[in-house]
């Protein structure tokens, strides 16, 4: 059982949520998942780390409801425990340590993950701009947090409610052609986001990470549901990624794969909110 | 004495209604059964049948103290060699083992000792009270890494010897396969859990939610005192056959299927795991994976459940029982068929699957003879799921962030026969050592690791 230390509501969908895992805080790195099951009757689902205290012994998460799953560990509260949590999982993202120049590209709730990658690459002295792409003005997070921690900010939204008009793929595109000068691109967000994303920075021919998202049971390397395919070959998200070359990635497959039990997902969710499909 | 050429009947459900539900599909002897085909064993002085049991179980004693009606001694007869009697009862293959040497098997049907096994565990688990005690500590501490066949026999030996043993077990419950893998009907998970309560009683402390290599170093659980450690992470990464279409919404492993049901209990209403509901089923392989996950598909309410093997039924790995079974519930067996591609329809979900004949040419490398494609013999099965049961290659996490841990070509832990790996205070078993195989040969193994522990403490 897992403790629940902190939540703080980021966006009427969005949560932040803190809880006690001494052994993954000792060891966890930015890139890398876990797997909470909210409770016994609970599906295993995937989560990218957001934050870690190794010293308290914390590790933080940063939630969209997008399921039944999601929407019951929405439900609980500080001194509320989650059943289980295993990680940290996967490998965590490769630094680059002689880039001099590195953009991170969030989308969403993908922000949540981009985050620490920025807050790493920005500590270790490589200048990080930052591109924050959201719907509207109402969901944007983490704004605080990236300034203190990035060399420029940009943020845009789909409506101009907020920031600059439009897609994170234009915001990109300016800071290319003004003559940035990008080492490496790193794209997390929505699928086709990421796929545009990767586009934009092939045209350029900078090097692109993608943190990919499939479905996973087990997220230990024992079910296959998280094959993905990257430059032609099967890869497992859960032991060789999440982490992948952006320009490899068939995300298209990856689309089509995920939406498997989306139907079932709606089904469940409206059940649980009492609500007719 | 028992002169019957057949084992006294096994009562089971009744297959068109079993194949629409999760419970048991056989239900075990009562007394009278148990004491009527144990009286058919021969108590043969050279005991053949012992040396075809990988984990030694003194089977005429046992055998001899059923048919006299002394079940409880019976019971403490087999736990003796053997920590999981009611989980071997029903999964081993028996076939090839125990009652494969069984002298009345010349001249019909061998002594049904795996019934008989299966009898005496059910018998002591019915009755309430455990009279397991934990022994006295000897003060040593023995970390096993995670809690399958051939951790839980590990660590219940070396319990019994007074070690203080830890399991570090991935998922949130111990039981490795016999949880995730092999379906309720054919093992109650209620069982597994009572064996490994039984475990527990004895000692045995277990910590779910540890992924070993990522978590915690093998390096880091000796730093905290443990002075050896046996890994059996077991079978890992599924296979693939590499065809077009595997990709298709409908395409998914045996592993992921069995796990969404087993170990989350998809099939049940009110647990939240999905699992693909179909309409015809093509399950790709013909070991008791592909077995297991075909009948489980039938009872998920599939009209049709394919079995695609692309050798003949003789070659078949699965135990002849599973086969059985499957048949009796509808399973069609596409023998000596082998899929070529996976077609979809315009939202990307399966549609069809396309096969080609085989026939058996020159026998190869296993002794088996070499399928070969017949030409031209190519159609359409009209499926809209496959799973795919074609076996595993073992799991990288530990041996990748281990040194001085060495593996062979195909990822497997390279053990004595000992079972000692490369690294000192280090041993291994099971699935992660041979790749995917028996829970049986799983247990010996473990078995074989701790007497090698015990060993290597006392003599350090």
């Amino acid at each position: 059982m897992f403790r629940i230390t902190k939540k703080r509501q980021l966006n009427d969908s969005v949560t932040l949520m803190e809880f006690e895992a001494p052994f993954i805080a000792k060891k966890a790195l930015p890139g890398q998942f876990i797997i909470f099951r909210v409770d016994e009757k609970g599906e295993r689902v995937p989560l990218t780390i957001a934050d870690y205290d190794r010293d308290k012994g914390t590790v933080t998460i940063i939630f969209q409801i997008v399921g039944k799953s999601t929407l019951k560990l929405s439900k609980l509260n500080e001194g509320d425990f989650i059943s289980d949590v295993a990680g940290p999982l996967g490998v965590a993202t490769e630094v680059n340590k002689d880039a001099e120049r590195v953009c991170v590209v969030g989308g969403g709730v993908g922000c949540a993950i981009a985050y620490p990658q920025a807050k790493q690459l920005y500590n270790m002295g490589i200048a990080t701009d930052v591109v924050a792409g959201f719907r509207n003005k109402d969901i944007v997070i983490l704004e605080d947090e990236f300034k203190a921690n990035c060399t420029e900010l940009t943020i845009c939204t789909d409506d101009g409610s907020y920031g600059k008009k439009g897609f994170v793929t234009n915001a990109l595109r300016d800071l290319i052609e003004s003559g940035r000068k990008y080492d490496e691109v790193i794209a997390i967000g929505p699928i086709p986001m990421m796929k545009f994303v990767c586009d934009v920075t092939k045209e350029y021919g900078i090097k692109t990470v993608v943190s990919l998202n499939p479905i996973m049971v087990d997220g230990t390397g024992m079910c296959g549901g998280c094959r993905v395919t990257v430059d032609g070959k099967i890869k497992y998200a859960c032991v060789d990624g999440p982490d992948f070359d952006g320009h490899l990635v068939d995300f298209n497959e990856l689309m089509s794969r995920n939406s498997t039990y989306k139907a079932y997902e709606t089904h469940q969710c409206n059940l649980f909110k009492g609500i007719k499909d | 004495m028992n002169k019957s050429t057949e084992k006294v009947a096994m009562p089971e459900q009744n297959p068109q209604v079993r194949a629409r539900n999760f419970e048991e599909v056989t239900l075990g002897y009562n007394a009278e059964m148990a004491m009527e085909e144990a009286k058919r064993c021969l108590n043969c002085k050279n005991k053949p049948c012992v040396s075809g049991c990988p984990v030694g179980v003194k089977i005429p004693e046992f055998i001899g103290e059923i048919a006299n009606g002394n079940f409880e001694k019976a019971y403490e007869i087999i736990t003796s060699t053997n920590g999981l009697p009611a989980v071997c009862g029903r999964v081993c293959p028996q076939e090839n083992q125990c009652e494969g040497k069984c002298i009345r098997g010349i001249k019909g049907e061998p002594v049904g000792i795996g019934r008989l096994e299966r009898f005496a565990a059910d018998y002591m688990m019915s009755q309430a009270t455990s009279n397991v005690e934990k022994p006295e500590s000897n003060g040593h501490k023995v970390a096993v890494v995670g809690g399958g066949p051939a951790g839980l026999t590990c660590a219940g030996d070396l319990a019994r010897l007074g070690y203080e043993v830890t399991i570090f077990e991935a998922f949130h419950v111990a039981g490795g396969v016999l949880m995730y893998g092999i379906p309720e009907f054919r093992l109650p998970k209620a069982i597994v859990q009572k064996e490994i309560q039984t475990l527990k009683d004895l000692g045995v402390n277990i910590m779910t939610n540890m992924v070993i290599g990522k978590v915690l170093s093998i390096d880091e659980i000796m730093e905290m005192g443990f002075e050896a450690v046996f890994i059996g992470s077991g079978a890992g990464l599924p296979k693939f056959m590499g065809i077009s279409g595997e990709a298709l919404i409908g395409v998914c492993s045996a592993n992921e299927y069995l796990t969404r049901i087993n170990l989350m209990k998809g099939y049940l209403e009110d647990y939240d795991t999905p699992v693909i509901k179909s309409k015809a089923v093509a399950v790709v392989g013909g070991g008791n994976v592909a077995m297991d996950a075909a009948r489980s598909a039938m009872r998920m309410g599939a009209e049709h459940v394919y079995i695609v093997y692309r050798r003949s039924e003789a070659e078949m790995p699965a135990r002849l029982e599973e086969v059985h079974h499957a048949k009796e519930e509808g399973i069609e067996f596409l023998t000596l068929n082998n899929p070529v591609k996976i077609n979809g329809d315009e939202n990307g979900r399966v549609k069809s699957m396309e096969c080609i004949k085989m026939e058996l040419g020159e026998p190869d490398e296993s002794g088996r003879r070499r399928p070969v494609p017949v030409e031209n013999s190519n159609y359409e099965l009209d499926v809209d799921t496959v799973i795919m049961a074609l076996g595993t290659s073992p799991n990288p996490l530990i041996r990748t962030t281990t040194n001085g841990l060495d593996a062979n070509k195909w990822g497997c832990l390279v053990v004595n026969e000992e079972m000692l790996t490369t690294k000192e205070g280090v041993y291994a078993g099971g699935d992660a050592v041979t790749g995917a195989a028996t829970v049986i040969l799983a247990m010996g193994a473990g078995k074989t690791a701790a007497k090698s522990i015990d060993e290597y403490i006392k003599t350090k």
